[in-house]
């Protein structure tokens, strides 16, 4: 296939990059269309309005559940016990092999400036946070740079484009927690607190920051806004090769010939993004395996990579689309070592709240070192199981222990040899 | 519980005005008071490298939240280093994908040059090592992050003139 030629109705997140990779500023952001949606969004529509269309489009959120974005704006929209609602954009990207929402906040600040905006208005909240990882050193630089520009011009401040609607934004770095990617943690971490998830119910749309109604949006949800609003739920739905509708933005990493993340249409196999886009396998290596959307996701072969890229389908052969954003692992790869990286990342990164994350994942580590080293016997591949068991729905609080074991399980599945291979 | 009373005794420090005027500023972004300790530490530790316990009371006072209050954010978070570091922070990344590209050798070879492991710093405190999950620059892999700059792909000779950098 030809790329498409890019414009703002076939790739709407990303059409206005420049090729020199540098930010767009506010100046050149409105020469290309820029704020003009939020404009006449403000302007002419009402809050119900704007929710319908997001929820006829059926836009699905981005950060890696897969939640309908409308419902969310519904939830939030028929709260009116307070005044105070809050807005928050989760820019916390810390999931390995994912790095998506980072282009666009480098890239494309204004664009996600603007979604907010539209969004805030949607939901009645007159203040929002962006809460962005702290390592994510440029991007809050230019996001700050763009939050001056958009509040230089008006777009952010009281009365905006003459309306009533007020509105501030500030970002609010992280200081270094994969939890905080859990909307209910990272509400706890922008609360001065440890990053904990909470139990739902209730809902942040009911009780979030501070105790107000709160929806948590994804960088690349939010993104999505202005061109629904602008051409509507048809165009949306049209745009896909599938049954999710949008583009997404996928890509491959690893030993690819050129690593990176492309906005294409729901529904594109992965064979075609690792071929046309990531160039296909580096010489002297073969894809063994690979993981549709990080760290959490289940391992899948080759003859997975026909699948359409979407939530539908990918679930389907048994994974999760999660980021969308794919890691290729090569024939040179060890799975017991590669797993054992995983692991060790989702040990050290468990809030530590609950007892079979905490005491299970270094557990499981320690397990997997050994047999790397070939000291294990099958009483340790019997313990993996077992406590791959008592990790599920229901015996942990948050989704954190059950991502961290669904890698090692569709190892154990798929490449078995390889665990019985490391026995002594 | 630390005994607040003995930590204050040893040697009171204060916050200097830069650091309260960068406090304040960021106080005005918030409603309630716990939400700046984040960025309070952040501050403060740009300044001094570092948070001592003497350091948490100066911040506690300057912000009106308690010790352990600070106390329980300091300890969690993986930016905020509770013990003496060194000038310059290496971060390594050491997830999947600069696993597959390879972090270890990388990892290795400023063990070796550095002779230090990580978590340690160098004696003559010029550098500390620290490995960090996937710093969203997979498409560069090997990554390393050294105080705010990113460099990637890293390799085994080119790791070796981006350390001499920072000499
Ligand atoms: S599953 Fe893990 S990360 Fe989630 S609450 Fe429990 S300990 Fe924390
Ligand atoms: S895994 Fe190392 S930068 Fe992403």
């Amino acid at each position: 296939m030809k790329f498409k030629k890019k414009n703002n109705q076939t790739h709407p997140l990303t059409w206005r990059i420049r090729k020199d990779k540098k930010p767009i500023w506010i100046e050149e952001y409105c020469k290309k269309k820029g704020y003009k949606i939020a404009e006449e969004t403000l302007n002419n529509m009402n809050s119900k309005e704007i929710i319908l269309i997001i929820k006829n489009s059926e836009l699905k959120g981005r950060g890696g559940g897969g939640f309908p974005t409308g419902i969310k704006w519904e939830l939030m929209s028929k709260v009116n016990i307070s005044k105070d609602k809050y807005i928050i954009c989760n820019a916390d990207e810390m999931e390995p092999g994912s790095y998506k929402d980072k282009l666009l906040i480098e890239q494309l600040p204004h664009l996600l400036i603007e979604s907010i905006i539209i969004a805030a208005f949607a939901l009645k909240a007159q203040q929002g946070y962006i809460f962005l990882r702290g390592e994510y050193i440029k991007a809050n630089i230019n996001l700050q740079k763009a939050i001056k520009e958009a509040i230089n011009a008006g777009f952010i401040g009281n009365k905006i484009f003459n309306t009533k609607f007020n509105f501030k934004l500030n970002i609010h770095t992280g200081a270094g927690r994969y939890i905080c990617g859990e909307e209910t943690a990272l509400l706890n971490s922008l609360e001065g607190k440890r990053a904990i998830p909470r139990h739902k119910p209730p809902f942040p749309a009911l009780v979030g920051f501070l105790g107000k109604p709160t929806c948590i949006n994804n960088v690349e949800t939010l993104c999505n806004i202005p061109g629904i609003i602008k051409y509507g739920p048809e165009w949306y739905k049209g745009l896909s090769k599938s049954n999710d509708y949008g583009t997404k933005i996928m890509g491959f990493s690893g030993k690819v010939n050129n690593p990176g993340v492309w906005e294409m249409p729901f529904g594109t196999t992965a064979r075609e993004i690792l071929e046309k886009y990531a160039k296909g396998m580096c010489k002297k290596v073969k894809l063994k395996a690979w993981q549709p959307g990080g760290a959490s996701t289940a391992l899948l072969t080759e003859k997975h990579l026909d699948t359409p890229m979407d939530f539908t389908n990918i679930l389907k052969i048994g994974s999760r689309l999660g980021t969308g954003v794919a890691l290729a692992i090569d024939d040179k790869i060890n799975i017991l070592s590669l797993i054992k990286n995983i692991e060790k990342f989702f040990s050290r990164e468990s809030c530590g709240w609950c007892t079979p994350c905490r005491d299970g994942l270094p557990w499981i580590v320690k397990i997997l070192n050994k047999l790397e080293k070939k000291q294990g016997n099958k009483k340790d591949i019997k313990i993996l199981r077992d406590l791959c068991s008592h990790i599920k729905n229901g015996t942990t609080f948050c989704a954190h222990a059950i991502g961290a074991i669904t890698p090692l399980q569709s190892a154990m599945k798929i490449f078995y040899q390889e665990f019985k291979y490391s026995l002594k | 519980m630390k005994n607040i009373k003995k930590i204050n005794k040893k040697k009171e420090i204060k916050l200097t005005a830069k650091e309260k005027k960068k406090i304040k500023k960021e106080k005005k972004n918030y409603k309630n008071k716990n939400s700046v300790i984040i960025e309070a530490l952040k501050i403060v530790q740009e300044e001094r490298n570092w948070i001592s316990d003497e350091i948490i009371i100066a911040i506690s006072k300057e912000i009106g939240v308690s010790y352990n209050d600070i106390e329980e954010i300091a300890t969690f978070y993986s930016q905020i280093f509770r013990k003496p570091v060194g000038k310059h922070i290496i971060k390594f990344c050491d997830s999947v994908v600069c696993y597959i590209n390879g972090y270890k050798n990388i990892q290795k070879k400023i063990e070796y040059h550095l002779k230090i492991k990580p978590g340690n710093t160098t004696k003559d405190n010029l550098f500390t090592l620290l490995p960090i999950c996937c710093l969203g620059n997979c498409n560069f892999s090997p990554t390393i992050m050294i105080d705010k700059d990113i460099y990637g792909p890293v390799s085994t000779n080119s790791i070796i003139q981006i350390l001499d950098k920072y000499l």
